[in-house]
């Protein structure tokens, strides 16, 4: 016999990409539900649903997580980064610029994770090197692109003295 | 304008007579000498501004007033039959707003054997329910409430078993998919019996699974008596013409939709269940529905790469002259024939290599696990694994340099069908682009420090990639002096979108911004293939450059009258139509559509044939480099140099990431990936966790030694396709690349550290 639990929702304050936002969410929602479904951001995308791709990676308080395993109730009074808010109005951001001109984007469903985790190392460390890009990828798969192109996109964003091993 | 032609072919036998269908467009080639300016340059992607701002609307971003979401009950085991299924409890459930299964849906056909929902289900993961309601939690809780009883049946997984005569049957009539497919041309096993040297040796490769970053799936929506689907697909009309006929529908009445997608690598070439699921679930509720599978699912039941069984023989004389090739193979279909391009890992043993004496014998076989479906370069990839990892154990047995073993051997016509290739030394440039490129050394010895040794290694591939008719494009030329292109085939995320704008911004002699073109949608797309086969460039871009020809035709001759010159003196670039000789008479393209409007300025395009009695093909080599660790044996890929003949680049940059991600995944499919099941017939690995795919650290140094020459004989383009071929040669590569390092070949996929360090422990000579 199954039994089907009664939830109750809470409230839930929290910014997203620069806004205030006030939700009444049921404790298991999943931030990545709350974004996609509730809030219409889209760019964070459900591929793995176990924390292994980082296809839904969004920024919480500047960290990347993966929004497919993060309960929207931990984002209350945080301020999280989406795709959605990297660009300044009209204006890409400088890694969004160079995923396109490297032709650092293929089917583009890694994308938004990619640039997030991206932004996230370099405000960590500016001047990275190749190798330690690739390492700090390691959670955000990409099939289409051999990844090759997306290092070299972050690595014209990174501060100059990173090396070049 | 294409002419049409039909020719009646009749029967004579009293059965139908047959149509063929030609439609010429009377467009010279664009060859060597042409000047171009918009195709060949590495334009970034026309779509990247909607993907880098997370924009682009996949299957699963359509926003619908009242939207629900379905989820799939799935088989839990390898096979049953259902005796009983209660669904009232989910029914009741507040929230469920649609219930579906093999006692309430309709009895739709699907599979050659089965039905939409069937009683019999035959490997873990098979549908049995399916739910739509509120959110994604509810229609998970409705599914725990459907109560279903199985009555478990003998099941079978692997190859191995499967063949066994006593193997439990997977349906009726046993575990053979059809007769073998037999290939012969002369006298192989007579060939085999003369040769003073053969090579007879088994190779398996394993089922490795596509894991597309975006899963299958889709939204529907129904208004009245006309459906559209949002579909995470690879073909909308293939998709449009399965979901009308399964549900009794005019084809106008369905509408297929798929703007962008997360990936399909041949997993989406086909109409699969849930399309027709979602469709019949949103009639049902009244409501709109999204129905996409997790990865569970995804891992289960949308598809893999057929594991393989090759016994290859191959024999040759002392010199080197290939005299027989031989290959008995068997394939792990899974439960199901799914339809699509098939497996066919018979072709490349009786096309790569020049030799009168080839058989080759196929068979599918069943077994309780999911069904397998094309992924990239489908059966060539299996194929190319088993023969260029013997042809490096025949060069061995012979002493013989590799490289010159292939070069002796390599084919310069289609032997099947007698005919010569239109580029009949693509693979002699390839495999000279890639040595040079590489540094390719005979009299190179394997290096190595303390536990770690390297080695290099080669291999080679053919591949079709020529395209095909019929496929059509329309071009529009708006007021403003802007051009439009209609097309209905999909960009699956190789970049179709700007490598098709390129042709007809060249074309039209207008530059690439002043260009839009629409596809992936069947409403207003006129028809186009299957994204498959590496085929849409060299099917659609001729379609493209068709119509955007017809429109400039009308442009230059509605241009004439008003620069009261004659058509032919005119110049049409950059958007400025100048009078040869009179650079001071010169309109722009705007002046020209704005003075007519709102008349419209159309093209109308189709797909020329194929030459006549020639072959179109491409091909590649890559070379590779690798460390292996004999204390750990753990393979490093440390560098692949791949050179790959597809006709003219149309834009590098999008050629050099096929390359890159292709040699991306032959490295996975090498060395990591591989779907595991138990002995209960459940998926171990049916997740991207414990099924690795490459990560970032884990990506050689890939150089592309581009060989960029238009193919004019091929088509109006002179491209050809290049999407699956580079995951080809990578594998067998690799494996001849360990050889090399440290002597021990191993001919099963994925060379995995167990794999290796038993192969290097049965190697070494035991302790005296
Ligand atoms: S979907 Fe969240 S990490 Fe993969
Ligand atoms: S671009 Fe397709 S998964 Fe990365």
């Amino acid at each position: 016999m199954n039994v089907i639990p009664i939830r109750s929702s809470s409230e839930i304050r929290l910014t997203v990409n620069g806004r205030p936002v006030t939700l009444e969410v049921r404790p298991e929602a999943l931030l990545l539900d709350v974004l996609r479904d509730r809030l219409q951001l889209k760019g964070a995308r459900r591929s793995c649903d176990m924390q292994v791709c980082g296809a839904c990676t969004v920024l919480v308080d500047g960290a990347p997580v993966s929004a497919c395993t993060y309960l929207a109730v931990e984002a209350d009074g945080r301020e999280v980064l989406t795709v959605e808010g990297l660009a300044d109005g009209d204006r890409l951001d400088p890694l969004q610029e160079a995923f396109i001109e490297h032709g650092a984007v293929q089917c583009g469903f890694c994308t938004a994770g990619m640039l997030l985790t991206a932004k996230a190392l370099l405000a960590e460390e500016p001047s990275p090197s190749p190798a330690r890009v690739a390492e700090y990828l390691r959670g955000n798969l990409c099939r289409c692109t051999g990844y090759r192109k997306i290092l070299d996109a972050i690595l014209a964003c990174a501060a100059p003295g990173g090396g070049t091993r | 304008m294409p002419r049409l032609h039909v020719d009646r072919l009749r029967s004579g036998d009293g059965s139908e007579d047959e149509y063929r269908v030609v439609e010429r467009t009377g467009l010279a080639a664009w060859d060597a000498t042409t000047a171009l300016t918009v195709v060949g340059r590495p334009y970034p992607r026309v779509e990247g501004a909607e993907k880098v701002t997370g924009r682009a609307c996949y299957a699963g971003d359509v926003r619908l007033a009242g939207l629900l979401h379905a989820r799939v009950l799935r088989s839990p085991l390898p096979h049953a039959r259902i005796r009983r299924i209660d669904t009232a409890a989910a029914e009741a459930l507040p929230g469920v707003h649609a219930v579906l299964g093999t006692h309430s849906a309709p009895a739709i056909r699907w599979y050659p054997d089965g039905l939409l929902f069937d009683r019999t289900l035959r490997f873990v993961g098979d549908e049995v329910a399916a739910v739509a309601a509120e959110s994604e939690e509810t229609a998970a809780d409705a599914l725990r409430l459907v109560a279903v009883e199985y009555e478990p049946l003998p099941f079978v997984v692997g190859l191995e078993a499967a063949l066994r005569p006593e193997a439990p049957p997977v349906r009726e009539g046993g575990n053979l998919v059809g007769p073998p497919k037999v290939y012969a041309r002369g006298d192989a096993e007579a060939a085999l019996r003369e040769a003073p040297v053969v090579i007879d040796e088994t190779y398996t490769t394993q089922t490795a699974l596509h894991n597309c970053l975006e899963p299958h799936g889709c939204t529907a929506t129904w208004d009245g008596e006309r459906l559209t689907l949002w579909d995470s697909t690879q073909s909308v009309f293939d998709v449009r013409e399965r979901v009308a006929e399964t549900l009794g529908l005019p084809e106008h009445r369905v509408r297929v939709i798929k703007h962008h997608m997360g990936g399909g690598f041949g997993s989406k070439q086909i109409a699969w269940k849930h399309a027709v699921i979602a469709a019949l679930l949103a009639r049902r509720a009244g409501r709109p529905v999204r129905l996409m599978l997790d990865r569970e699912a995804e891992n289960l039941a949308a598809g893999n790469r057929n594991a393989t069984r090759q016994r290859v023989r191959l024999g040759a004389t002392r010199d080197g002259t290939l005299t027989a090739i031989s290959a008995r193979i068997e394939q792990d279909t899974g439960a199901y024939l799914v339809g699509g391009e098939g497996s066919n890992t018979s072709a490349i043993y009786q096309t790569l290599y020049r030799c009168p004496n080839v058989t080759t014998e196929q068979v599918g076989v069943y077994t309780n696990t999911g069904p397998a479906v094309a992924f990239r370069a489908p059966g060539h990839v299996e194929g190319a694994f088993a023969l260029e990892s013997a042809m490096d154990e025949l060069a061995r047995a012979l002493d013989m340099d590799p490289l010159a073993l292939r070069l002796r051997n390599y084919a310069e016509a289609d032997q099947r069908r007698g005919r010569p290739y239109t580029t009949p030394d693509g693979l002699r440039l390839c495999y000279e682009r890639a040595a040079a490129e590489f540094g390719w050394r005979r009299d190179r010895r394997p290096s190595g420090q303390g536990s770690r040794r390297r080695g290099i290694g080669m291999a080679a591939h053919d591949w079709g990639g020529s395209g095909y008719p019929p496929g059509y494009a329309w071009v529009k030329l708006n007021g403003d002096g802007s051009a439009e292109v209609v097309t209905g085939t999909q960009d699956i995320g190789t970049g179709t979108r700007t490598g098709l704008t390129q042709i007809a911004a060249e074309e039209l002699g207008l530059p690439l911004e002043r260009v839009l073109l629409h596809l992936g949608d069947t409403a207003t797309g006129v028809y186009a293939p299957v994204s498959a086969g590496s085929a849409t460039q060299a099917t659609i871009g001729p379609a493209v450059r068709a119509a955007a020809a017809e429109a400039r035709r009308q442009l230059l001759e509605a241009a004439a009258t008003m620069l009261e010159a004659a058509p032919a003196d005119l110049q049409l670039r950059e958007g400025t139509i100048r009078v040869a000789g009179a650079p001071d008479r010169a309109l722009d393209v705007a002046d020209v559509t704005r003075r007519i409007a709102p008349h419209m300025i159309q093209g109308h395009g189709a797909r020329g044939p194929n030459p006549d009695g020639k072959a179109v093909r491409t091909f590649g080599a890559q070379c590779v480099e690798v460390e292996v660790d004999v204390d750990t044996g753990e393979v490093s890929v440390l560098r692949v140099v791949a050179s790959h003949e597809c006709g003219r680049i149309v834009n590098p940059t999008l050629v050099d990431s096929q390359v890159l991600g292709a040699v991306t995944q032959g490295v996975g499919f090498a060395l990591m990936e591989e779907r595991v099941v138990d002995a209960g017939g459940v998926v171990l690995n049916a997740n991207l966790e414990e099924y690795k795919v490459p990560t970032a650290p884990d990506v050689p140094a890939v150089v592309h030694a581009r060989v960029d020459r238009p193919d004019p004989e091929a088509n109006a383009t002179g491209a050809k396709g290049i999407g699956e071929p580079p995951l080809v040669p990578t594998a067998p590569a690799i494996a001849n690349a360990v050889f090399d390092a440290v002597g021990v070949r191993i001919r099963h996929t994925p060379l995995s550290r167990r794999r290796l360090l038993a192969a290097l422990a049965a190697h070494r000579p035991e302790p005296a």
